[in-house]
């Protein structure tokens, strides 16, 4: 009576039970693994084939082009726009719209009105050759728009149209 | 309430690694900073958790632990609801079922319990042994994964163009009180007061002081750092963002290249990236992958059900009753115990 244990368990060894194991659940970890890959190289095999260009924002306009080249500058240095330029439209709106202060002195001692629509607008009117560039690439959707409106000339020859 | 050496320890082996970056970009290391650590950290994340996932596959596990928190299977006529089910489960589904309330809802943290001795006017002298619920721990740990989830998934923007549609959807959804601009992220704000709840917890509270190593306090200042560093880089020391684009794009494309002018904040955010991501597979953070190998959730308890053989070879050297009276006939006939078989007679 005592072998029988001792039984099954030569019955087992014989059919490979206790032959070391790879894996146990093998299917089952391996799935997970490829789950595991999968969500790791996801933004690598998004991007196969493609190139991406940085983008370039144009600044050709013809309000740009009739301005000299010592006066072809923006309120601040390029560098500091480019990184900051949400910081002073944030800072701008902050003044305008609490302190009823209108007046903005730039790096070049100029003075500017401080608007969105008809400063920053004014110099670029090419609203989708000029933010939506940099924006579109890097996904991002500022909140400007749901009360400014990116294109004031033509929404304004829209509006007339429609009086008539 | 205080410090101990494994806490700081591990604020300032953080500090340095902010410190490393920082001297390192201003001396121009670009290419290191930006390219080589990235890409050897997520090198090592990737086939660190794999080595440990095949390793933890390979450890046999001798019995079923079938966990007492549910009725389990048994008699028809004994009632299981869907909690006893999910508690103790029977067959595939129903571990999914655990597995799935396990890993999306943090259910054994939900359980947690606190033991407290209190003061009891009828008993004076001693006191009182309350059981009560603390749901504390979960919250800060449902607030910190899910918010880190959701900061992940933002960040799906910088290596991928066109961005995927459900990023904006994420953002516009984490930024909806609109508040400054660049908008406030909620997930931020969550992960961050998270991580200083769970920080404070393991340094306020005696008894977890007294557990806590630098295994847990370095995870928690790391992670504070990339945290602390890129909202830093989001709201006040801004970068070169269509630069970051190109360096990310760069990397997830194998065609790596550095972007001049990008702020040193950044180098410091992304090396502490790095330095996660290749700790990560030798921490206890691992518990991303460990998780699904909990056995105490991972095996159905059908003990009673199905007959399990415990995987080890595991010869048992059998002495039975009838070994001892062969061994010992003499002395126990001298002794007049009666025997099985008497091979004298």
């Amino acid at each position: 009576m005592a072998d029988e244990g001792n039984k099954v368990v030569d019955a087992l060894r014989e059919t490979g039970f206790f032959k070391p194991k790879k894996m146990y659940d093998g299917g089952k970890v391996i799935v997970g693994i490829i789950i595991l890959f999968a969500l790791v190289a996801f933004p690598f095999l998004y991007n196969v084939g493609k190139a991406a260009k940085a983008p370039e924002p144009e600044i050709d306009t013809p309000a740009i082009k009739k301005l000299s080249k010592a006066e072809r500058v923006c309120v601040e240095p390029r560098p500091y726009m480019k990184v900051n330029h949400m910081k002073l439209l944030t800072d701008w709106r902050d003044q305008v719209v609490r302190q009823a202060k209108r007046d903005y002195v730039g790096f070049t001692k100029k003075t500017y009105t401080m608007s969105l629509q008809n400063t920053c607008l004014e110099c670029h009117s090419n609203y989708d050759n000029f933010c939506n560039r940099c924006h579109t690439y890097s996904g991002i959707t500022p909140h400007c728009w749901t009360c400014h409106v990116n294109k004031p000339k033509e929404w304004a020859a829209g509006k007339l149209k429609e009086e008539k | 309430m205080g410090f101990n050496l494994a806490c700081y320890f591990s604020l300032f082996a953080v500090i340095v690694l902010v410190l490393v970056p920082f001297v390192g970009a201003a001396a121009g290391w670009h290419v290191i900073f930006g390219i080589v650590i990235p890409y050897l950290a997520g090198f090592i994340f990737l086939a660190g958790l794999i080595y440990r996932i095949v390793k933890w596959a390979r450890t046999p596990v001798p019995y079923r632990i079938p966990t007492t928190c549910g009725q389990n299977r048994s008699l028809p006529w004994i009632r299981r609801s869907l909690r006893d089910k999910l508690e103790n489960p029977e067959n595939t589904i129903h571990v999914i079922g655990r597995m799935a309330l396990e890993v999306l809802f943090f259910r054994s943290l939900f359980r947690n319990l606190r033991t407290e001795l209190r003061p009891w006017r009828e008993y004076p002298e001693g006191g009182r042994l309350l059981y009560w619920s603390t749901k504390w721990l979960w919250i800060g740990a449902i607030a910190f994964h899910y918010s880190f989830l959701v900061v992940l998934s933002r960040h799906l923007k910088f290596f991928t163009e066109p961005v995927p549609f459900f990023v904006p959807f994420v953002e516009s959804v984490d930024s909806f009180f609109q508040i400054y601009v660049p908008a406030v992220y909620m997930s931020g704000i969550v992960l961050l007061a998270a991580l200083i709840y769970l920080l404070v917890r393991r340094i306020a509270d005696p008894k977890l002081h007294y557990l806590s190593l630098a295994a847990d306090y370095f995870p928690l200042f790391l992670i504070l750092g990339i945290g602390i560093s890129g909202v830093l880089m989001r709201y006040f020391f801004k970068v070169d963002i269509v630069a970051v684009k190109q360096l990310a794009v760069a990397l997830v494309t194998f065609h790596p290249t550095v972007p001049e002018g990008i702020g040193v904040i950044f180098y410091i955010h992304l090396f502490l990236v790095s330095t996660l991501l290749a700790y990560f597979p030798s921490s206890k953070l691992v518990h991303m992958a460990g998780i699904f190998f909990s056995m105490t959730r991972n095996m159905a308890g059908n003990n009673r059900a199905i007959r399990h053989i415990n995987p080890w070879e595991y010869p048992v050297r059998v002495f039975s009753y009838m070994d001892q009276e062969n061994m010992f006939r003499k002395q126990m006939k001298a002794a007049g115990i009666p025997l099985e078989k008497d091979t004298e007679e």
